[in-house]
């Protein structure tokens, strides 16, 4: 009995890696190394790297590239890029400054090294741990209109993205309801949703029903994880601080295991990579964000109006409220908790699967947007409904508008800024009750 | 003597009220918890403060002491105006509480529950916290007097046991030393009481009427008559967030209000109105 | 034979010694005073970049550039804390994990021309070499690596004498009170807010040292060393070694790290060669960082459920607090 959350935990893991040859793992390229420790003496360290073409149609990659890579001593190791792009040398180990210089002129036609970019690239060794550096080809997308032009389109961005990110910040703020607990794993749901959706459209599904069943497996992973999971572990008796650690345990462990099928790639659908765009005013959008908004309203209005409406909903308010009580007025408390975790896991992963259209399919997706659904559940109320709803297009919003006057790789500290500041002066949140703390 | 109080009130602060509060509300969703027009605690004296559950007098403990917000009032203690006042800065003013829930240190042993108690330690800066020859002294001294309160409550014995050890009745006593170990000017008990064996009881009362003695300002919330009859100078009666009723023991419970509030609900609804002219004429009086 | 010793090896390594000074300041927030801080990569971070930039950029002296270093980590525990120690745990853990991932972007992505984005700044440690009094390698470690790791395990042991002496009297009392219950602390008369600051702050200084040592052993500093992965493996060393004793996150850096050497060490074994041990479909040498790290968070899973006391703890002591 008292060995519940270990055994599931094994048997997750067991069912996840057993399922790795099937759906996920169709070309499996080295995932490189994260951690190498420093004990074992290494007379060569690898260099490795890629060479992408990024352009309008996607990325390809570019073989037959030359790289050099000059060592801490001087001396000179080529290596040519394979038809997958990638390329490795061995240098001798010696600590100091390396540079590694792509040659140009190696390059088929037409392919360049992407403007801005950095050539040679020069890294320190330092340790075991295999160099990686990657060389972005392909056109930039530099941006030729004007500032004010942009901001509709950004708005319009920002909506997009907010609203999609609510699928999981509504999850995120059922499940801290109901349960007290943040969840700091359920950007891994996130991830789920999208690579499995990945997995089917590869094995051949079409993109709609293959995300329809992700959802599906993914409420049963999420009905799963608490049943045998988590609702042990509050059995135990387990304070609220001690489950957050398990949360970011479980985190750890799903990421790496998502890692390990699919070393570390980035992957795009095998559908509507690059919609048709049409032009509404100073607005671009495609016939598919049109469908990925259409099912997102669908889900976010469906859960809110089940929470008002049906008996679970209001049982999960109930519960959400004060779970002592809501037990004593002859409520299934575990069973609504199960059922929101289900439930929250089946949002999570419709929010990868659609973010899976517009950003990389890849280990960390989810991870990635933790952040801003935490900053989006925070500021607008922790376990308030509308208020991760709110919350989410507000963060969405103000991510992508930073970018008009921010590098676009620095856009998350829009969120942590959103978030500090509402935590400064308002940390119930926009929508939250102001409560008593302790 | 009440003459003289109410002509004080009226001129400014009376230096016999050591706590005194005004129109001190809290409502929690459109529920009225608090609703006290006035209430005043004399110096050196016991006041008891009774009233049925769910009267509102934990609440009130936690709005004086800065642990709750209310909606609306004012209060001051010793002449200081205590309203958006920090807990720890009313507790170092002298004003100590207990709480009806006990909130031991659990797995600090009961001795370190009554140290980390004593007021001003400089070993508590952290910039003397490596250097021990800056606090041994003091500390030697906080022990001895954490010894001598722990034996008057009869937990010497169990001094380096953890505090989550202690069952609930030496919770309670554990709690009531701790608070004196402040060093306070004024000790606000809830429910010092609850739990705790009839024989020990008797010798509790003995402690705080000693502590009257010894200057110390006592307000205590406690359900058991006979107790309150027994050391109490003084008693304040809530029902329903407002004070009904105030005077000697005696008197509150000949009032007939109390009486009603006590009996609960079916008098629920005449008990708002009648609180109203009652405490509305003892003012005047 | 050869797997075991170099788990030895790699128990008392550089990396090890520099996890170690992060889990010991983790241990003053969490262990201690019960503060959940998911972002010490974050703290680590300031302190390498505020020395190298200091170092390279700023062309300061050595201990101006540490004191630099020590300033940002400071800084960033006031940034974070301020808003966050009034309110629920949570707030705590979301916006220090929050911050480390954006600080990452930022040393990555801002400032080019200071930061050298991924590349990382490097080129400041000759200095310090130039003091290295080892010549020749000892058991198989570089001499610049014996260095660094003197002055890692060096620091190591001057900070753990550090927390012990500020943990055993009052200051440590009532940051050990306010983990079990901080509205008895305050009913006390204790400031819980500027004990949590501080606590926070010293436990960001002591990461920030071990950011020191990640910059002096790699003769740099890159935004992928600070990764949430550094944060992770500090959290389990932390509940492996056991929280809040001062051994703890020593012996869970030693522990933790021989055992995940043994670990590699193991599937290495069973993955390399021709016909390899594990067949190849269903792992190769490369997936063995992942398995590892899969294997790291069953690890702390099953420590924060069974025994969250550590390996070595005592079982009694944790059942109180439940
Ligand atoms: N945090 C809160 N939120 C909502 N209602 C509350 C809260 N705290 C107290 N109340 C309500 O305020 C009322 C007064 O509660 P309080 O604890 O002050 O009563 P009390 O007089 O101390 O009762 P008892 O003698 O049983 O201890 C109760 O009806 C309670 O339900
Ligand atoms: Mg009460």
């Amino acid at each position: 009995m008292r060995l519940r959350p270990a055994l599931s935990l094994a048997l997750l893991v067991a069912v996840l890696v057993g399922a790795a040859p099937t759906a996920v793992a169709t070309a499996s390229i080295a995932g490189r190394t994260t951690l190498a420790t420093r004990g074992d003496d290494p007379e060569t360290v690898k260099v490795t790297g890629k060479l992408v073409n990024r352009d309008d149609t996607g990325s390809t990659p570019v073989g037959g590239g030359r790289v050099t890579v000059t060592d801490a001593s001087g001396a000179e190791h080529v290596a040519t890029s394979r038809p997958d792009g990638g390329f490795s040398v061995e240098v001798p180990f010696e600590a100091g400054p390396i540079s590694i210089k792509l040659d140009e002129g190696s390059l088929p036609r037409g392919v360049t090294l992407r403007e801005g970019s950095r050539n040679p690239i020069t890294r320190t060794i330092s340790g075991t741990l295999p160099l990686t550096v990657t060389f972005v080809l392909g056109k930039g997308d530099r941006r030729t209109m004007s500032w004010a032009d942009q901001v509709p389109q950004s708005l319009f961005n920002g909506l997009y993205f907010g609203l999609i990110i609510s699928l999981g910040a509504l999850g995120l703020s059922l499940i801290f309801g109901t349960t007290r607990l943040t969840n700091f794993a359920h950007g891994e749901m996130v991830t789920f949703g999208a690579l499995v959706t990945y997995g089917l459209n590869v094995a051949g599904i079409d993109i709609w029903p293959a995300g329809l069943l992700a959802a599906l497996l993914a409420a049963v992973f999420g009905f799963a994880q608490d049943r045998f999971f988590w609702r042990p572990i509050r059995r135990r008796g387990t304070g609220v601080l001690a489950m957050m650690i398990i949360s970011i345990g479980v985190q750890f462990i799903l990421r790496n295991v998502y890692q390990f099928f699919t070393g570390g790639r980035t992957e795009t659908y095998r559908q509507y990579t690059t919609p048709e765009g049409h032009q509404l005013g100073p607005i671009t959008y495609s016939v598919r964000d049109v469908v990925c908004v259409a099912i997102a309203l669908v889900l976010v209005l469906g859960v809110t109006i089940a929470l008002k409406r049906t008996r679970l909903g209001r049982a999960t308010r109930a519960v959400a409220d004060n779970a002592a009580l809501a037990a004593t007025t002859g409520i299934d408390v575990n069973r609504v908790i199960t059922t929101v975790w289900a439930v929250g896991a089946l949002l999570a992963a419709t929010c990868g699967m659609l973010l899976g259209f517009s950003q990389a399919v890849k280990f960390d997706l989810g991870a990635l947007q933790l952040l801003v659904m935490f900053a989006a559940i925070t500021v607008g109320g922790l376990g308030s409904v509308w208020g991760a709803v709110l919350g989410s297009l507000l963060v969405g919003t103000l991510i992508e508008m930073s970018t008009l006057v921010i590098p676009s790789e620095l856009k998350m500290a829009a969120a942590l800024f959103l978030l500090v500041g509402v935590l400064l002066f308002r940390p119930q949140g926009l929508l939250g009750r102001a409560q008593r703390i302790g | 003597m009440p003459e003289r109080i109410a002509s004080a009130a009226a001129a400014g602060p009376d230096p016999a009220v050591i706590l005194r509060a005004d129109n001190v509300r809290r409502r929690f969703g459109g529920f009225t918890a608090v609703d006290v027009d006035r209430l005043a605690v004399r110096r050196g004296e016991i006041t008891a403060l009774i009233g049925p559950n769910g009267a509102g007098k934990s609440t009130l403990f936690n709005l004086l002491t800065g642990f709750d917000r209310p909606d609306a009032g004012q209060w001051m203690f010793d002449g200081h105006s205590l309203a958006g006042v920090p807990p720890h800065k009313v507790a170092r003013l002298g004003m100590v509480r207990t709480f009806q829930l006990t909130r031991v240190l659990a797995r600090l042993t009961v001795l370190e529950n009554m140290r980390i108690a004593a007021p001003g330690q400089l070993g508590e800066r952290l910039w003397a916290a490596p250097f021990s020859l800056a606090w041994r002294r003091r500390e030697k001294e906080n022990t001895a007097r954490a010894r001598a309160l722990l034996a008057r409550f009869l937990l010497d014995g169990k001094r380096d046991e953890p505090a989550g050890a202690l069952s609930g009745g030496q919770r309670k006593l554990l709690e009531m030393a701790r608070a004196l170990m402040v060093e306070p000017r004024m000790v606000m008990l809830d429910e010092p009481m609850a739990g705790v064996n009839p024989a020990l009881k008797q010798s509790l009362l003995g402690h705080i009427v000693s502590l009257r003695d010894d200057g110390v300002s006592v307000l205590f919330v406690e359900h058991d008559m006979d107790m309150v009859h027994e050391i109490s100078d003084h008693v304040v009666v809530m029902a329903q967030g407002r004070v009904i009723a105030q005077g000697t023991a005696r008197e509150v419970t000949q009032d007939e209000r109390v009486v009603s509030a006590y009996l609960g609900e079916r008098f629920g609804g005449d008990l708002e109105e009648s609180a109203t002219t009652s405490s509305g004429g003892r003012d005047g009086r | 034979m050869d797997i075991l010793t170099s788990a030895l090896r790699a128990g008392f390594s550089v990396d090890a010694a520099y996890f170690c000074l992060a889990a010991i300041g983790l241990n003053v927030q969490f262990g201690y005073a019960g503060l959940i801080n998911f972002g010490q990569a974050g703290f680590l971070a300031v302190g390498a970049y505020g020395f190298a930039v200091g170092s390279v950029s700023l062309g300061l002296p050595f201990s101006a550039a540490i004191g630099l270093g020590l300033l940002c980590s400071v800084a960033l525990g006031l940034v974070l804390g301020l808003p966050t120690l009034r309110l629920r745990a949570d707030y705590l853990a979301i916006a220090t994990i929050a911050a480390a991932e954006v600080l990452r972007l930022f040393f990555g992505a801002a400032f080019q021309d200071v930061f050298h984005g991924r590349d990382g700044i490097s080129g400041f440690s000759a200095a310090f070499q130039a003091a290295n009094p080892f010549d020749h390698p000892f058991l198989g470690y570089r001499p610049s690596d014996l260095w660094v790791m003197t002055v890692g395990w060096g620091l190591v042991v001057i900070v753990s004498v550090f927390v012990w002496s500020i943990m055993r009297g009052p200051w440590g009392r009532v940051l050990k009170a306010i983990r079990e219950d901080e509205e008895a602390v305050r009913s006390l008369g204790k400031n819980v807010y500027a004990f949590k600051m501080q606590a926070l702050a010293i436990g960001g200084l002591i990461g920030a040292l071990g950011g020191f040592v990640v910059a002096l052993g790699q003769n740099s500093v890159q935004p992928d060393n600070f990764s949430f992965d550094l944060t992770f493996i500090v959290c389990t060393m932390l509940v492996l070694g056991g929280a809040a004793r001062i051994m703890g996150p020593v012996i869970g850096a030693v522990v933790f790290w021989a055992f995940l050497s043994l670990v590699g060490g193991v599937l290495d074994a069973l993955t390399a060669g021709q016909d390899p041990t594990i067949p190849a479909w269903l792992m190769t040498g490369d997936q063995i960082g992942t398995i590892r790290f899969v294997l790291v968070g069953v690890a702390l899973v099953l420590l924060m459920i069974y025994r969250p006391q550590g390996i070595f703890g005592n079982r009694k002591e944790m059942a109180l607090h439940a």
